[in-house]
């Protein structure tokens, strides 16, 4: 019968000489490779010592900005709350009292700001809600963790560090 | 009289302004207003976004009118023939009404309480321009504490005087009005006396921007992450029947108003008891949950079906589950 694509090739199987049987060229063989590998430059690096250049638009933790002079941006009005498909944010305001004026910018502050990390799916509408440029995802990747609460970031963890320090 | 708007016929009553006779036939054709209030005597002309156009006098006199006119104080004649959203003319003028309007009120509604249920706000997401081409600092006040449940932001307000209307008109004194003229005008209660009046809490409702809040609900939280429900309760009060919307934030009522219809006019004005007073759900016979309309963010986010189970509940698993987490917090 002929075949269709007149690609088919006849293996003939020889028995193996001396020096295929006696294996030691083999393995000399198969050594050289790995030896060869020593001296190459290695294909993993060491995360998290190490880290490898990101994406620009790669959307990573979030942070809650401050502005040029040190107040929270953050006025909690919500919309990254409820332009989240997730529903990983949750938030409680509070009113600025007198002589805070130099922690937040506006009238109304954020007490409470709470993103659950394994809900969250850093699809980014937060940040693309925000009024006030104070959510950005431009952190790095959420770290692991052992307990389920631990996931819960609160404005200890978002919140960027004081311009001064 | 039959009077036809934007290719609609419609028959009222003689005395009928244009606006409630669009209001008779419904839907897009209904002008928006923000200081016209069905329930206050007098109200309107006064923000001019219910302008339209009069392309036919009456059936006696055919001839168009010569400007706009605004649809909450004209009355209507037999005959006459209105364009409403027909006109690129009038869709042109509220746009400049609404820049007019945004003129001196602060882009503060990330702040403001009554955003989601603002007026404005609605008024200028459907009618406005993106930008404006005002250039001066907005005129800016202090808060003024109205009493104890009410905060005024003279800031916010557009000078819709229909707080002035319904202090006037529903309580039996008024203590507040407009001082100074023109671009100085300003709500005020001369030398912030206290409105205090059983029936002083409705100039909240009333308000179509967030110039009169409710203090007991300021920063407490998002109109749209509470729930709206429908009670009413027994009240002693005469002139209150007790007919309220509870707004819930989980078991908890945030805060009490009175229920708006789709135009945003309160149906019953409710005493300062119902409104500030009774904030238990013990205080209230629930009804059910409000309707919103699906356009409003109030809406989005509350789900009306029950989820169907995703896990199954394994009890003797989530015993399991517990020594676990116990297990793991303590070291």
């Amino acid at each position: 019968m002929e075949s269709l694509t007149n690609k088919r090739k006849l293996i003939e199987s020889k028995p193996l000489n001396f020096l295929e049987r006696a294996y030691l060229p083999a393995i000399a063989q198969g050594l050289a490779i790995t030896m060869k590998h020593f001296f190459r430059k290695p294909v993993t690096i060491s995360y998290p010592e190490e880290k490898r250049e990101y994406s620009e638009n790669f959307r990573g933790m979030h942070s809650l900005k401050r502005d040029e002079n040190g107040k929270e941006r953050c006025t909690a009005c919500g919309l990254c709350a409820l332009s989240c498909p997730a529903e990983a944010i949750t938030m409680i305001a509070a009113e600025r009292q007198k002589g805070e004026e130099h922690l937040y910018r506006e009238e109304k502050y954020a007490a409470v700001y709470e993103i659950n990390m394994l809900r969250c799916i850093f699809c980014g509408l937060c940040e693309e809600a925000c009024p006030k440029e104070a959510i950005y995802l431009d952190g790095p990747h959420v770290p692991s963790d052992y307990l389920r609460k631990d996931f819960i970031y609160g404005k200890d963890k978002l919140v960027e560090a004081p311009l001064n320090q | 009289m039959k009077v036809t708007i934007d290719g609609i016929p419609v028959e009222v009553e003689p005395g009928t302004t244009i606006l409630n006779a669009a209001r008779q036939i419904g839907g897009d054709i209904v002008p928006p207003a923000m200081c016209y209030y069905s329930k206050l005597k007098d109200s309107g002309g006064k923000c001019r976004t219910c302008l339209v156009k009069v392309s036919k006098g009456s059936e006696k006199d055919p001839r168009p009118m010569p400007k706009l006119v605004a649809s909450c104080r004209t009355t209507v004649m037999d005959g006459m023939e209105v364009q409403n959203i027909t006109s690129p003319e009038v869709i042109e003028a509220r746009k400049g009404i609404v820049e007019i309007l945004l003129l001196n009120h602060p882009l503060d509604c990330p702040i403001c309480d009554q955003a989601g249920e603002c007026d404005l706000q609605n008024l200028g997401f459907e009618h406005g321009a993106a930008k404006t081409r005002y250039e001066f600092d907005r005129r800016t006040f202090e808060k003024i504490d109205i009493g104890d449940k009410i905060q005024l932001h003279m800031t916010r307000c557009i000078l819709c005087y229909r707080c002035v209307f319904t202090a006037d008109q529903i309580t039996d004194h008024r203590i507040h009005g407009i001082l100074n003229r023109g671009d100085h005008s300003e709500i005020s209660t001369y030398i912030t006396a206290a409105v205090d009046n059983d029936f002083s809490g409705n100039v909240i409702d009333v308000c179509p921007v967030g110039a009169l809040t409710d203090k007991t609900f300021r920063f407490k939280n998002r109109v749209w992450f509470t729930k709206p429900v429908e009670a009413h309760r027994d009240c002693d009060h005469p002139g209150c029947n007790g007919k309220v919307t509870l707004w819930y934030k989980g078991e908890e009522v945030l805060r009490v108003t009175a229920r708006k219809d789709q135009y945003g006019e309160v149906e019953e004005f409710i005493c300062n008891t119902c409104r500030f007073d009774k904030k238990k759900t013990a205080d209230w016979i629930i009804e059910g949950p409000r309707k919103v309309s699906n356009k409003s963010v109030i809406s989005s986010n509350h789900y009306d079906f029950k989820p169907l189970p995703v896990v199954k509940t394994n009890p003797v698993l989530m015993e399991a589950n517990k020594e676990q987490f116990e297990r793991d917090t303590r070291l």
